[in-house]
């Protein structure tokens, strides 16, 4: 009559962690994206050509000369002018991953600071802070960073200035509804009763409960920054040569696949759609792993 | 003729871990007008054997046993068959009065269409009606208060609303499900209070689902303790209280605060009957 | 409600003043800039902005001649790179047609990715669900300016069905490519909001009620979950409205389209500041005026909100 089990207790973490290697499309968006890295900063060990350097047997005659060949050394084909495509696609996967990566860590610290401040703190400093973030997110962000890059110069600095300002908006709102949350939960009411200090309180209770969030928005803006980043390069306004990133190099495949050179598109296009569907996995991986609600 | 026979009803639920038995093996009958209380603690299954009769459950639950209504088989009906009996028939009013209700919609839409939908009323017929069950439940200035959101009644008016809701079409069975639970404790009384008179008035069997041992002493006749999903004991409400059979009864009635006595602690159930301790 | 939107409203005004503030400045501060002459400006642009802008009065005179001219007329001034059109003029060329493939695309995603979602989810974990994940999914890194040569790839190059680009009046087979590439993306995450609020509602105990009063599964899903499962969405569609305008940029310029993006990016490449900045306000307002509508949509749905 009793087949009452006794549960065995499992810690929120080893929970979470035993819950995402489940996740069969986040461990794998995990090893996609792990590889993808790997052959970024080792592949140029393999390049015959440099990123830079021109074939000039190649040029003006890509489409036949220029296709992906093991005997030519060009593994991924040539781009237009002759140059290496395996050498560039890797260059510009350093790139947007860089990108991706600095824009969403310039949106952790300064989201999570300007969060944590702004839900803890509340009241009226709370309304300033949240509303000077209303005001910020309706601007059309994406033309007032091409209108930085223009006044000040098409560099990549500029690109990360101009990113990690668009970036730590939605961040901040995220972490500040937490921390509102939290601030009210029975636990760091009774840690405040009993008179543990507002910083341990930050330190020991609000910030380990804002990690599992912080790491899934920041899963989840790593491709939302390269996604800003290939656009603003597919314009032609974002990194420019001799560096290249997938934005450039899907806007010059886009541009010349009128002359039957497809894989100009094709080699820059599968590291991207690789990459950014690794971070979707694992960012939802992350979120049913640590939300366990949301199951 | 019972009005509802219940034998070896259990609720399976299937969860990414495997499959959670969550009711086993429920049986009990009720008589017309009659009250039966099913009684536990949280996740002892009662809400779940509720469910489980109307068909309620979520895509992922499963029913199994028999379930007769007036003696017709009506567990696992098919959805089209099942909502003949629903609110028609069998009506059910939930614990949580604050979301039962469509946030989006007028009350007076919310209690028409029952209406309209079982008994082919006209608009106007049924907002009629409404308004009169609004007022049988006690709902002052009935008339105007139809037309308001339910974010604009508080709780306690909310489930004065659902019981109207669930009594428009004269059911002969009612199924509370906690319904004072999410209440403060002077409105938990004028509810019962109310629930009372209008099984008088309308002539209905209840099942009350409760865990407050109060309640049932006073206004049921047969009594039904569960456990865990397991029945633990099931008999005349009087018996009970006077003869528990069961360890876990004779814990839960322990577990009652008296004002006559006077103690230092209070209570707690003892769970030893689960390893064969006797308490 | 009067008051929601008059509070709304309230914001919306500073928003775009600060916008035009940062604009004006980022171009006053541009190195090379007309501001600065360190380049030599063709006479007559000069002649233009002089006249327009008064280059020796203090800034803050310049600038309250900008907004003034913006909001009591809606001038953005002249050109400064071309000399005998001013900003008004540029816009009114390509806006029309921006709009035209612009509002349709909005119009698509947002029907077809909410239908697909709604469906999906009542449907839940059957093919059609499990199609309208898969789509969703998939659709993410699809982004306009990856659609775009592939459409052209496989409609045009491939099956020649549709023409490569061009606008053509605004002819059918020219909006093909241009709505779906902008679409795409924002249909696909429109379906995925839909379908996961959808679900939510289904599972809300609001539902179990509909259901325990023995409606039809027809009426519980049409009068009771829509409506609800709907309200999630508004939020996004302010954000889905920006960025179709801000894609159109990269449809303009690989479908040869001639909307606002051709100007926008030649402007920027060319660093016609007027005109960068024209369009840019335009935007912004457009953006302003549409998450206002977006919330007043909301409340307007939302009966906690309209009373």
């Amino acid at each position: 009559m009793n087949n009452i089990t006794e549960v065995k207790g499992r810690s929120l973490w080893s929970d979470a962690r035993r819950r995402f290697f489940q996740n069969k499309a986040a461990v794998a968006g995990l090893i996609a994206l792990t590889t993808i890295v790997l052959i970024s900063f080792i592949g140029p060990y393999f390049a015959v050509w440099s990123n830079e350097e021109i074939d000039w047997d190649v040029m003006g005659s890509a489409a036949t000369l220029g296709m992906p060949s093991f005997e030519s050394g060009h593994y991924f084909g040539t781009d237009d002018l002759g140059r290496d495509l395996y050498s560039r696609v890797l260059q510009g996967t350093r790139v947007s991953l860089m990108v991706g990566v600095i824009g969403a860590g310039i949106s952790v610290l300064v989201g999570t600071i300007y969060g944590t401040v702004a839900g803890y703190v509340g009241g009226r400093t709370d309304q300033i802070m949240m509303r000077t973030v209303d005001i910020l997110m309706s601007i059309p962000f994406m033309f007032v960073i091409i209108l930085l890059l223009v006044v000040f110069g098409r560099s990549i600095g500029m690109l990360f200035l101009g990113i990690g300002l668009l970036s730590w908006l939605d961040m901040s709102r995220i972490v500040r509804g937490q921390t509102l949350s939290l601030k009210n939960k029975e636990f760091v009411e009774a840690a405040r009763a009993t008179g543990v200090s507002t910083p341990t309180i930050i330190m020991r209770h609000i910030i380990p409960n804002l990690l599992g969030i912080v790491a899934i928005y920041a899963t989840l803006l790593v491709p939302a920054m390269i996604l800003t980043e290939s656009f603003i390069s597919f314009l032609g306004l974002g990194v420019q040569e001799p560096l290249t990133s997938w934005g450039a190099l899907i806007s010059e495949g886009a541009g010349t696949i009128r002359y039957d050179t497809e894989w100009q598109l094709i080699a820059p296009l599968i590291f991207f759609v690789i990459t950014l569907f690794s971070f979707f996995f694992i960012g939802d991986g992350l979120r049913d792993a640590l939300d366990p609600k949301d199951r | 003729m019972n009005i509802l026979d219940v034998k070896n009803l259990s609720v399976k639920f299937d969860t990414p871990d495997g499959v959670v038995n969550a009711v086993n093996d429920v049986s009990f009958s009720l008589g017309e007008g009659k009250t039966l209380a099913i009684v536990g603690e949280s996740g002892s299954g009662k809400s779940q054997t509720a469910f489980g009769i109307l068909g309620l459950l979520p895509k992922n639950g499963h029913t199994a046993g028999s379930v007769k209504y007036m003696g017709t088989e009506i567990l696992n009906l098919p959805e089209a068959e099942m909502n003949k009996y629903r609110a028609n028939e069998i009506a059910m009013i939930f614990q949580d009065p604050m979301t039962s209700l469509n946030p989006y919609m007028r009350i007076s839409k919310q209690l028409t269409e029952v209406l309209v939908y079982h008994k082919g009323m006209s608009q106007a017929d049924a907002l009629k009606e409404s308004i009169r069950m609004l007022d049988a439940v006690q709902i002052p200035d009935a008339a105007n208060r139809v037309r308001m959101y339910p974010h604009e009644f508080s709780g306690g008016m909310r489930q004065r609303v659902m019981i109207a809701m669930s009594l428009l079409c004269g059911p002969k069975l009612l199924i509370a499900d906690e319904p004072t639970t999410a209440l403060d404790v002077t409105v938990q009384a004028e509810i019962m209070d109310l629930l009372i008179d209008l099984q008088e008035d309308f002539g209905m069997a209840i099942i009350l689902i409760t865990h407050d041992m109060g309640i049932v002493a006073g206004s049921c006749e047969d009594t039904l303790v569960m456990f865990g999903g397991n029945v633990m004991e099931y008999q005349s409400t009087v018996d009970l209280f006077k003869n528990p059979q069961h360890p876990y009864t004779r814990g839960l009635l322990e577990a009652v605060p008296r004002l006559d006595q006077d103690v230092d602690t209070l209570s707690t159930v003892s769970y030893d009957f689960l390893t064969g301790a006797k308490s | 409600m009067l008051k929601y939107s008059f509070s709304r409203v309230l914001v919306a005004i500073p928003t775009l003043l600060i916008l035009i503030i940062i604009s004006f400045l980022l171009m006053h501060a541009a190195p090379g800039g007309p501001f600065t002459s360190e380049r030599p400006l063709p006479p007559q642009v000069l002649a233009n902005i002089q006249a327009k802008y008064g280059l020796d009065d203090p800034l803050y005179v310049q600038l309250w001649e900008y907004l003034k001219g913006i909001i009591f007329h809606f001038d953005f001034g002249p050109s400064f790179q071309r000399k005998d059109l001013t900003v008004n003029e540029i816009i009114a060329q390509g806006f029309p047609i921006t709009l035209t493939y612009g509002g349709l695309s909005f119009i698509v995603a947002t029907l077809i990715g909410g239908t697909l979602g709604i469906v999906a989810a009542i449907r839940q974990n059957t093919i059609i669900d499990y199609f309208a994940v898969g789509i969703s999914i998939g659709a993410q890194v699809l982004p306009n300016f990856v659609m775009a040569p592939l459409l052209v790839w496989l409609f045009t190059l491939g099956l020649g069905w549709l023409p490569g680009g061009g606008w053509n009046g605004g002819a059918w087979p020219n909006l093909i490519m241009p709505v779906i590439a902008l679409s795409t993306s924002y249909m696909a995450s429109i379906a995925r909001i839909t379908r996961s609020s959808m679900l939510e509602v289904l599972n809300s105990n609001y539902i179990r009620t509909a259901r325990a009063k023995g409606l039809p599964e027809r009426t519980v899903i049409l009068r009771h979950a829509l409506k609800p499962s709907l309200v999630p969405l508004i939020s996004y569609l302010g954000v889905a409205f920006v960025g179709m305008i801000t894609g159109s940029v990269v449809i303009d310029i690989y479908f040869s389209t001639g909307g606002m993006g051709v100007a926008f990016v030649n402007s920027a490449l060319n660093r016609d500041y007027s005109v960068m900045m024209g369009i840019t306000i335009l935007i912004g307002a457009l953006t302003i005026v549409f998450a206002l509508l977006a919330d007043l949509l909301y409340a307007w749905v939302d009966p906690k909100i309209r009373y």
